[in-house]
């Protein structure tokens, strides 16, 4: 039992169906399928121990995962835009890696001194092969290793067996329920858990993919009309950059059906302004970590109708929460003392499921005994089972021996009209342990000083929570999948060491 | 003709001795199942005979691609039909009921 039993029953029931591309000279679900058999040959030929992709988003994705895992090899994808000594370092954890590289990143692969198949030479190869069928993949095996974007330390591999990624999909998507004309733009990159949860989910669905890589807000926005897609997923700054590219203009995607949104804090004012972009399009807040195999919680678009319409503030309020668990996940909300907590107490988010892996390559399962996987997320419930996340535990800055969850008084700061960015770290201190820092990017033209917006946050939060000081920058470091890049923050905010 | 129930575990792979159905076992549950489809005890897929067997006239209702199946008396029973076909699922003279999933948004 494996992945690829997702695509040979969507081959079979749709087999002249597009898959990817456009509906004109896309491949349909038979050719994906043919596609991912011959070239599951040639990697069992290549005597490969693992499949890496050094790529953009493309067909070629799903093609690769299944011929993966038609051959039970794991497929890596792993961000393109590494350094050579880092993604050197990465493939050398691996086992025999093939690595398939776009034209574009074939030199930076070879000089990794590992063997690298041009991406376009590997797909040819494979349709000049023959199929040979191979043994069914073991649903414990591992069928795709992630690594983890690293915002606070060295990335780690995520192990995701089959039997982690079937039961999400089995899970939360209902075979063939997506119509002919159903079509999903998919422009997270291909290293990101929701870059594979597309390819499987969608294929299951039998939904056709378009891809945009190199997000630009105007291209997105062109492809959503001239392909007539349905549903689309962002993370949060692809949304902000398509909100603030609009300026107020309603978007005129009639077709776009749905919009997922996740992968990071979504700021409430570009989430309300999209919604007024968009008011034919309902909306979905996917939360999911890698090691949970991508969504565990969603907030739907009736919960969003539903919140800005209402008047009762803890409906509202749930316009900024993660929505309910997904079927198959139980959560609890542990305190620092492992106790665990009610509705309404913030503690440690703590998950468990078929879906959940925990599991890391070289370091093995985090999962405690009874199969809990610690997120590292705060969050808490509200009565309904509403997830509210408040950031990273490794995030909250510990002032004076005050435990400050940074997200509460970044969403502070963002209701001044003058902050366009925050992110709020906690900087080494002699006298407070650490001091609040806010770096803020201010809108074009504004003129906000410090002392404004220090006094904006004291006149929202206790004064405790006041950042000690406010900095300006142009920018603020993200991952290409919109997380803010703390440590690098810091870094730059502290004190060389002397010497 | 095979009338051998088959044990039950994870991942195997079931044909219907009557009809086209294929399914794949997602959780065995907690007790022995004979699993059957138009009355008919299933064979693994590999096995070869199903030939000359009749199925039972009221068990021909079909079983639906992609569907999930469970048991009315064992809710950790999940069955997956890969192929659908005339026949319906039953363990035994017991039905297989079809598992209602509340339909979520695509969220990636």
């Amino acid at each position: 039992m494996s992945i690829s039993m997702l695509l040979s029953m969507a081959a079979a029931a749709f087999a002249d169906r597009v898959a990817l591309g456009r509906r004109a000279d896309g491949i349909t679900f038979s050719g994906l399928e043919r596609d991912a058999n011959a070239g599951a040959t040639l990697l069992r030929e290549d005597a490969a121990g693992s499949v890496a992709f050094i790529g953009q988003n493309s067909p070629l994705l799903p093609t690769l995962l299944f011929a993966g895992a038609a051959a039970g090899l794991p497929l890596v994808p792993l961000n393109y835009r590494l350094p050579r000594d880092v993604l050197r370092g990465l493939l050398d954890r691996l086992d025999a890696p093939v690595v398939v590289a776009d034209s574009r990143y074939v030199e930076i692969a070879r000089s990794t001194g590992h063997r690298v198949i041009a991406a376009e030479e590997w797909l040819s190869a494979a349709r000049r092969t023959e199929p040979v069928p191979g043994p069914e993949a073991d649903p414990g095996s591992a069928a795709v290793l992630l690594f983890t974007s690293g915002t606070t330390a060295d990335p780690k591999c995520v192990v995701l067996r089959h039997s982690h990624l079937l039961s999400y999909v089995l899970g939360t998507v209902e075979f063939a329920s997506a119509e002919e004309r159903d079509c999903a733009l998919v422009s997270v990159p291909p290293y990101h858990v929701a870059g594979i949860g597309s390819a499987l989910t969608n294929v299951y669905a039998g939904r056709r993919m378009v891809y945009l890589p190199d997000f630009d807000p105007a291209r997105w926005l062109e492809l959503v009309r001239s392909e007539g897609v349905t549903g689309a997923m962002v993370v949060p700054t692809m949304l902000a950059r398509v909100v603030e590219h609009l300026g107020g203009a309603n978007a005129d995607c009639p077709a776009l059906a749905s919009l997922a949104y996740g992968g990071a804090r979504m700021p409430l004012p570009v989430l309300e302004q999209a919604l007024r972009a968009f008011p034919e399009t309902g909306f979905a807040n996917a939360y999911g970590l890698t090691e949970t195999s991508s969504t565990i919680a969603v907030l739907g678009p009736e919960d969003h109708r539903k919140a800005i319409e209402s008047d009762d503030p803890v409906v509202r309020a749930r316009l900024g929460s993660a929505g309910q668990v997904v079927p198959g996940i139980e959560t609890q909300i542990r305190a620092d003392d492992g106790s665990v907590l009610g509705p309404g107490a913030t503690g440690e988010l703590w998950v468990r499921g078929e879906q959940v892996s925990g599991e890391y390559r070289g370091a093995g399962s985090v999962l405690d005994a009874d199969g809990w996987f610690p997120t590292r997320d705060l969050a808490r419930l509200d009565e309904d089972g509403y997830l509210f996340l408040s950031g990273r535990n490794d995030d909250t800055v510990i002032r004076g021996g005050e435990n400050i969850a940074p997200a509460e008084v970044e969403d502070a700061l963002l209701t001044h009209p003058a902050v366009a960015e925050a992110a709020v770290v906690g900087v080494p201190d002699d006298e407070w342990g650490q001091r609040l820092v806010a770096v803020v990017v201010r809108r074009e033209d504004a003129k906000a000083d410090a002392a404004e917006l220090r006094a904006h946050v004291r006149g929202l939060l206790r004064g405790s929570r006041t950042p000690d000081e406010v900095v300006f920058r142009d920018e603020l470091p993200y991952t290409p999948t919109g997380k803010i890049i703390r440590r690098h923050l810091v870094a730059w905010l502290s004190p060389p060491v002397a010497g | 003709m095979s009338t051998e129930a088959v044990g039950l575990r994870a991942g195997l792979r079931l044909k219907s001795q009557v009809c086209a159905t294929e399914v794949i076992v997602i959780r065995p549950g907690t007790r022995p199942l004979s699993l059957c489809c138009g009355g008919v005890p299933m064979l693994g897929r590999d096995a070869s005979g199903a030939a000359e067997t009749t199925p039972v006239a009221e068990r021909m209702r079909g079983s639906l691609l992609g569907k999930r199946y469970t048991h009315p008396g064992d809710d950790a029973v999940e069955v997956l039909v890969t192929v659908g076909g005339a026949g319906s699922l039953s363990d035994g003279e017991t039905d297989l009921v079809l598992k209602e999933a509340k339909p979520l948004p695509a969220s990636d």
